[in-house]
């Protein structure tokens, strides 16, 4: 098994920063816009994301919830392992707002195919967008592309992406790990 | 995440500890799905269900029925009172007869103990035991655990008494079980003609006096006088069980703590429960009316995960 980094704690931080910058310049004050960070990987991102935008751009009143799509996924009964449900966190009103899904990596987009989904369980939003730190291109299997992306890369199906943060795995960083 | 060490849920004396941590947390999950406007997830919907009632029921007919349409499984539902099973049919055939139209999954409730652990001995679907006469109801024992963990944090060191009509209750078996696998001391309380003979061997108190189980429990667990199980008198009147074992608000008030009373329903008001008891604070009744849904939902929902493709 042998792995390479794909980006190190500064570079995270550069693109968290050009990330928050992109949502300020589309969605302003955040008055109609809630993000959504998806379990159970993408929490850490949206948590990061809602502090930077909380913290450095002083915007007020973000609206920060999660979403668990385990009963929502296609791959139930399909797997060797049994599918791990988490905790949704959702204590906002969804109708009519504007929706920001936020996840680590985008692959075949069958998660974000769920959460689509599974958010209309809490009500009719005006619009969703998708925003993800890494895109992998070439590898999706449903028509699905993020809005705003951290950095596009081109794997091979038996490599895997794995994303660090610090608030768990002691370090912000990104490798990509040859099975 | 772990799965459970069984295929069928046919009593809790099959389950161990972590399959009941398992349940329990998988329900949570549930318990959010159906506070949301739209309570329903897709993950069943290629599983189909039959509910096959050999025995009367209200709430847990209605209770596994909207557990599994919330989980988008297709349903079948049979009640013996109209099939052919009055034309002299064994178990087994009926049962084969509605598997062989591709179902994936049974619920049953049916009068003889054990009814369940023969069926899946004989036919190829995941069983779940809705109550086999006198024997065990696992879904209520479940649903009963839950209800104390959400109301006063953990089972765990919990003093629980079962008042009634021990002898003829699968409630009161199942719940034995379930509460001391979770590290909770029982009691059970009723007269001593409604008590089993070797009760105790199971590890439990016995107690006849209601005052004192009262006072020594944290939980009461009020069960009804199953009358139509019963060919013998047991007790003189209902009037006298209610003076020695019915639960009312000055008995209640003259404890010296506050103690939570469940009830399994249905419940005969004034026998073994007054309704100032039933409809008080105290009381978490409805509570496992709904805790009820997202313990079926996840019971369902992990059996089902079991099913091969």
């Amino acid at each position: 098994m042998s792995q390479k980094v794909l980006l190190n704690a500064k570079e995270v931080n550069i693109i968290l920063h050009r990330l928050a910058c992109q949502l300020i310049e589309k969605h302003n004050d955040f008055s109609n816009t809630v993000l959504i960070g998806l379990q159970p990987r993408g929490i850490f991102l949206a948590d990061r994301l809602a502090e930077i935008l909380k913290e450095n751009y002083k915007v007020k009143n973000i609206q920060l919830g999660y979403l668990d799509i385990t009963f929502f996924r296609d791959d139930f009964r399909r797997g060797d392992k049994p599918l791990e449900a988490n905790m949704t966190k959702i204590n906002f009103i969804v109708e009519d707002k504007n929706i920001v899904f936020i996840d680590d990596v985008l692959y075949t987009g069958r998660s974000i195919r769920a959460a689509l989904t599974a958010i209309q369980s809490f009500g009719r939003p005006n619009e969703i967008e998708l925003l993800t730190l890494i895109d992998r291109r070439f590898s999706r299997h449903l028509p699905i592309q993020p809005d705003y992306r951290g950095r596009q890369v081109d794997v091979i199906n038996n490599e895997k992406v794995q994303v660090n943060w610090k608030e768990r795995d002691k370090e912000d960083s990104v490798y990509l790990i040859e099975k | 995440m772990s799965e459970l060490s069984v295929n069928h849920l046919l009593g809790i004396k099959y389950l161990n500890k972590q399959d009941i941590q398992l349940i329990f947390e998988t329900a949570d999950h549930f318990k959010e799905v159906i506070n949301r406007p739209i309570k329903k997830v897709p993950s069943l919907r290629d599983i189909t269900i039959a509910n096959l009632f050999f025995e009367n029921s209200t709430r847990t007919k209605l209770s596994f029925e909207l557990a599994e349409k919330r989980l988008s499984a297709d349903v079948l539902n049979f009640s013996s009172s109209q099939s052919s099973v009055k034309k002299g049919e064994t178990l087994i055939d009926t049962v084969n007869n509605i598997l062989s139209m591709k179902v994936d999954m049974v619920v049953m409730r049916h009068p003889n103990p054990g009814a369940g652990v023969f069926l899946s001995k004989h036919v190829k679907a995941s069983i779940i035991n809705a109550g086999d006469g006198a024997h065990e109801h696992p879904t209520q024992a479940l649903l009963d655990s839950y209800s104390i963990r959400e109301k006063l944090g953990e089972v765990k060191g919990k003093k629980v008494v079962i008042v009634g009509d021990i002898l003829h209750s699968r409630v009161a078996l199942s719940n034995i079980f379930a509460l001391q696998l979770q590290g909770a001391e029982v009691m059970v309380c009723g007269p001593k003609t409604l008590l089993p003979k070797y009760i105790q061997k199971l590890g439990v108190k016995v107690e006849t006096n209601l005052y004192k189980a009262l006072n020594w429990c944290d939980v009461a667990n009020m069960l009804r006088v199953q009358n139509e199980r019963m060919d013998i008198t047991y007790f003189p009147s209902t009037r006298e069980y209610t003076q020695q074992f019915g639960v009312n608000k000055m008995l209640l008030d003259s404890l010296n703590k506050e103690i939570v009373i469940m009830h399994p329903g249905p419940i005969n008001r004034g026998v073994e429960i007054t309704s100032d008891v039933a409809d008080s604070k105290q009381s978490i009744i409805l509570d496992q009316v709904q805790n009820g849904v997202a313990i079926r939902m996840a019971v369902i929902y992990l059996l089902a995960s079991k099913i091969k493709q």
